[in-house]
C-alpha cells in the first residue's frame, strides 16, 4: 500500500502540451477513478505514474519518494491494459508468473503463488491454456492476475473493461471492487465511462483537456459539479443547460423569453451565465400549472423502469427523467416544475460554478 | 471470388495443371536424363522413358565430383548464412524498431542502401577485404602516417594481415551482410502491439529479456521463413564461392557441379551431369519440405 502525490505534473509531445499541471493526492488504499472524455490526457497521466511515459514537468511521488526517473519495475506499480496485453505464446500460468520469473523467484514458490492468484480469480482450470483459447472475460482476469501476483503497492487500470460486452462489464466491475476490498491496494482506474467511474470510485477525478476539473466523491461530483463541463459530462442523460443573462431584477433565460428571480449578488448586469438542472430533478405537471414552464414533447424514450422525455423549451432541447406511468404523446404540451435547490449556476465565460444565487421559480415573461 | 461453378472449376484446374507442368517438367527431364546410358542420353530426340542406369550414374557423379565433402561444405555455408542472417537481422531490426538513438535513421538508410548493392556489385572490394581483413586498418595506419611512426620508433614494420580465402568464415560472412532479413523483421516487429512491450516493462523485463522471452518466440515463423529462404539462396550461390575458394577442399557442391559438365570436344556425359544435378538439388528440397508449414505461415500472416 502506498500513497501517491502528484505535483504540477505536465506532459508535452513535441510542441503540444497534453497535460497541463495536474495536482492530486491519492491516499494509501484508496480507489481513485480518473474520468474524462477520450483524448483528455487520462491515459497519459496514468502512464506517467507507471513510468511508461517520461514526465515533462512536475513531480510524482509514491510513498513520499519522488519516482520521476525510476524505471517502471522500480516503482512498485502493476498495470492492467485495455487490450489485456497478454503474451500470446505463453500459457495462462506463464503469463501470470512472468514477472516473478524475471525477478528470479524460485520455481516452487512461483508455482505456489500462481496457484494462489488463480484461486482468487477462479482461473485454476485454465492455467495451461494459451490466451488465444480464452474468452474476453477470462483474458481480463488473467491480466488482473498478472498484476496481482507481484503484490504491487499500486494498481493502475487503463480502461480495462472497455473491450467487454455490457453484461460482462458489470460483472467485472463488481469483481474489481471486491478484489480491491480484499487487497486494499491503492488503485488508479482510468475510464471514459461515467457509470463505471461512479460505481467504482472512492474518489473521482474528472479531467478535461489535460486539466483536472474536479476531485471528489461520486456523490459530491454529481450533486455539486464544479464546472459546467463536469455538470454535463457526469450524469445520464446530461444535465439541462439554459443560457441566461444577469438583469436588474434577476436573470433572463433563453434570450429573454423566461425570467428567474434571483439576487444578483454582486454580479454586474449583463454577465452571461448558464443555469443547469438535472433531468431527474424535473417533475412533469399539467401545462399551465402556476410557476411551471410550458414546453412541447419531442420524443419519449422508454427505459423500462422509467422514461426519458425530450421536450422543446422555446427552441432549447431539454430532457426529463420520470418514473411516472403517464406517457405524454409527442407534440403534446407539458409543464416542467423544479425546486430552486436543484438549480446549478455556472459562469458562461469561465464555466466555473457560481454559488451566489438564491433562485426562486422562473416565471414566464409576458 | 469464391464462386463455384463446374466450368469455373474446370478452368481453374486447367490453369493449375498447366502451371504445374511448366514447373515440374524440367525436373522430370533431369531425372529421366540421369537414368539413361551415355548412348541413350545423346539420342536425338532423347527418349522420355526412364532408362536403367540411374544408380550407376548417381554413383559415378558422386565419385567424379567428390560430392560428399562438397555437399558438406555447401551445407556448412548455407546453414551458416541462414543462421547468421536470422540472428543479425533480428538484432538490427530490434535496434531500429525499439530504440531511439542519434543516427538511427542514418543507420536505417545505410542498411536500406545495401539492398541496392548486392554482393555481385561490390564483389571486388569485398574480395579485397576478405583476402586481408586487416587491409582497411592497414590503410588507415598508412594514410595517417602511424605505420611510418611506429617503424621509426620501434623498428618494427607494421604489416597487418588476416586472410579469409579458403575458409568457411570467408564463405559465409559477406553473404550475411545484406538487408533483406532486417526489413522482414522490422515489418514484423512493427505489428507487435506496443502494449505488449509495455506489459513486459511493467513486469520488470529489460530490453534483452524482452527480446529473448517475448519477441523471439513470437517471430518463430518469420525465423523459419527467413532461414529457409536464406538457406536456399546461400546453397545456390555460385560466383562468390567460385571466387574465394581457390583450393578444392573448401569448394561447394554447386561450383563443383562444373566438374561434371562435359567440355567441348570431351565425352558428352550429360547423364552423369544430370545425376549430379539431382544430388545437389536434393538438400534444399528436403529443407523446403521440412520447413514448409512454418515457412508459409511466416510469410502470409502474423499470429494474432
Ligand atoms: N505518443 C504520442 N505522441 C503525440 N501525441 C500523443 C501521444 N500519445 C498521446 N498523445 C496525445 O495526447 C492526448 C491525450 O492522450 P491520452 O492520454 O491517450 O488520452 P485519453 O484520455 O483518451 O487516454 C491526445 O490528444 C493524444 O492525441
Ligand atoms: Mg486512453
Amino acid at each position: 500500500m502506498a500513497s501517491i502525490t502528484i505535483r504540477d505534473v505536465r506532459k508535452s509531445y513535441a510542441k503540444m502540451q497534453v497535460v497541463h499541471g495536474v495536482n492530486l493526492d491519492i491516499a494509501s488504499g484508496e480507489f481513485v477513478v480518473i474520468l474524462g472524455p477520450s483524448g483528455c490526457g487520462k491515459s497519459t497521466l496514468l502512464r506517467m505514474i507507471a513510468g511508461l511515459e517520461e514526465i515533462s514537468g512536475g513531480t510524482i511521488a509514491i510513498d513520499g519518494k519522488v519516482v520521476n526517473t525510476l524505471e517502471p519495475r522500480e516503482r512498485g506499480c502493476a498495470m492492467v491494459f485495455q487490450n489485456y496485453a497478454l503474451y500470446p505464446h505463453m500459457s495462462v500460468a506463464q503469463n501470470i508468473g512472468y514477472s516473478l520469473k524475471v525477478a528470479g523467484v524460485p520455481v516452487a514458490e512461483r508455482a505456489q503463488r500462481i496457484q494462489a492468484v488463480a484461486r482468487i480469480l477462479e482461473l485454476e482450470h485454465l492455467l495451461d491454456r494459451k490466451p488465444m483459447a480464452l474468452s474476453g472475460g477470462q483474458r481480463q482476469r488473467v491480466a488482473m492476475g498478472r498484476a496481482m501476483i507481484r503484490e504491487p503497492k499500486v494498481f493502475l487500470f487503463d480502461e480495462p473493461l472497455s473491450n467487454l460486452d455490457a453484461k460482462l462489464r458489470v460483472q467485472m466491475r463488481s469483481e474489481i471492487r471486491k478484489l480491491h476490498r480484499r487487497l486494499s491496494a491503492t488503485s488508479v482506474f482510468v475510464t471514459h465511462d461515467q457509470v463505471e467511474a461512479m460505481t467504482l470510485a472512492d474518489r473521482l477525478v474528472v479531467m478535461n483537456g489535460g486539466r483536472v476539473e474536479q476531485v471528489g466523491t461520486p456523490a459530491e461530483v454529481y450533486s455539486r459539479p464544479a464546472s459546467r463541463f463536469v455538470a454535463t459530462f457526469v450524469g445520464a442523460p446530461a444535465m439541462n443547460m439554459l443560457e441566461g443573462e444577469v438583469t436588474l431584477d434577476g436573470l433572463s433565460l433563453l434570450g429573454g423569453s423566461r425570467k428567474l428571480n434571483v439576487s444578483r449578488a454582486g454580479l454586474p448586469v449583463g454577465s452571461k451565465i448558464a443555469v443547469g438542472i438535472r433531468p431527474e430533478a424535473v417533475r412533469l405537471v399539467a401545462p399551465g400549472t402556476p410557476g411551471a414552464l410550458d414546453a412541447t414533447v419531442d420524443l419519449v424514450e422508454e427505459l423500462g423502469a422509467g422514461r426519458v422525455i425530450y421536450v422543446d423549451l422555446d427552441g432549447a432541447a431539454f430532457s426529463v427523467v420520470t418514473s411516472e406511468t403517464a406517457h405524454p404523446a409527442p407534440g403534446s404540451a407539458v409543464g416542467l416544475q423544479f425546486s430552486e435547490a436543484d438549480l446549478h449556476f455556472f459562469s458562461s465565460e469561465t464555466g466555473s460554478r457560481l454559488d451566489v444565487f438564491k433562485a426562486s421559480m422562473p416565471v414566464p415573461a409576458l | 471470388m469464391v464462386e463455384r461453378t463446374p466450368i469455373l472449376n474446370f478452368f481453374t484446374h486447367l490453369i493449375l495443371f498447366v502451371g504445374f507442368v511448366f514447373c515440374v517438367a524440367p525436373f522430370v527431364i533431369v531425372a529421366i536424363a540421369a537414368s539413361h546410358s551415355l548412348k541413350e542420353v545423346n539420342d536425338v530426340p532423347m527418349s522420355l522413358l526412364p532408362g536403367s542406369e540411374f544408380w550407376v550414374n548417381i554413383k559415378t557423379a558422386w565419385t567424379t565430383a567428390d560430392l560428399g565433402p562438397k555437399l558438406f561444405n555447401s551445407f556448412v555455408m548455407a546453414a551458416g548464412v541462414a543462421a547468421g542472417k536470422v540472428i543479425i537481422s533480428a538484432l538490427t531490426a530490434f535496434s531500429i524498431v525499439y530504440f531511439r538513438y542519434p543516427g538511427r535513421m542514418l543507420i536505417f538508410w545505410l542498411i536500406f542502401v545495401t539492398l541496392m548493392l548486392p554482393l555481385e556489385v561490390r564483389i571486388v572490394p569485398t574480395y579485397a577485404v576478405v583476402a586481408n581483413v586487416m587491409s582497411p586498418y592497414q590503410a588507415i595506419l598508412d594514410v595517417t602516417g602511424l605505420s611510418w611512426l611506429i617503424e621509426k620508433v620501434s623498428g618494427v614494420q607494421v604489416s597487418l594481415s588476416l586472410g579469409l580465402l579458403n575458409s568457411y568464415t570467408g564463405l559465409i560472412m559477406p553473404l550475411i551482410a545484406t538487408a533483406t532479413g532486417t526489413f522482414l523483421y522490422r515489418q514484423f516487429f512493427l505489428t507487435v502491439p506496443d502494449e505488449l512491450t509495455e506489459a513486459a516493462r511493467m513486469d520488470g523485463a529489460g530490453a534483452l529479456r524482452f527480446f529473448i522471452d517475448i519477441l523471439l518466440p513470437l517471430s518463430r515463423n518469420n525465423m523459419a521463413a527467413l532461414g529457409t529462404i536464406m538457406f536456399l539462396w546461400a546453397w545456390n550461390q555460385y560466383l562468390w564461392p567460385l571466387l574465394i575458394t581457390t583450393d578444392a577442399s573448401h569448394a561447394t557442391a554447386v561450383t563443383e557441379l562444373k566438374q561434371l559438365i562435359p567440355n567441348v570436344g570431351g565425352i558428352p556425359e550429360w547423364n552423369i551431369a544430370m545425376a549430379g544435378t539431382l544430388i545437389v538439388m536434393l538438400p534444399p528440397l528436403v529443407v523446403v519440405v521440412a520447413m514448409q508449414r512454418w515457412f508459409v505461415r511466416g510469410l502470409i500472416a502474423t499470429e494474432k
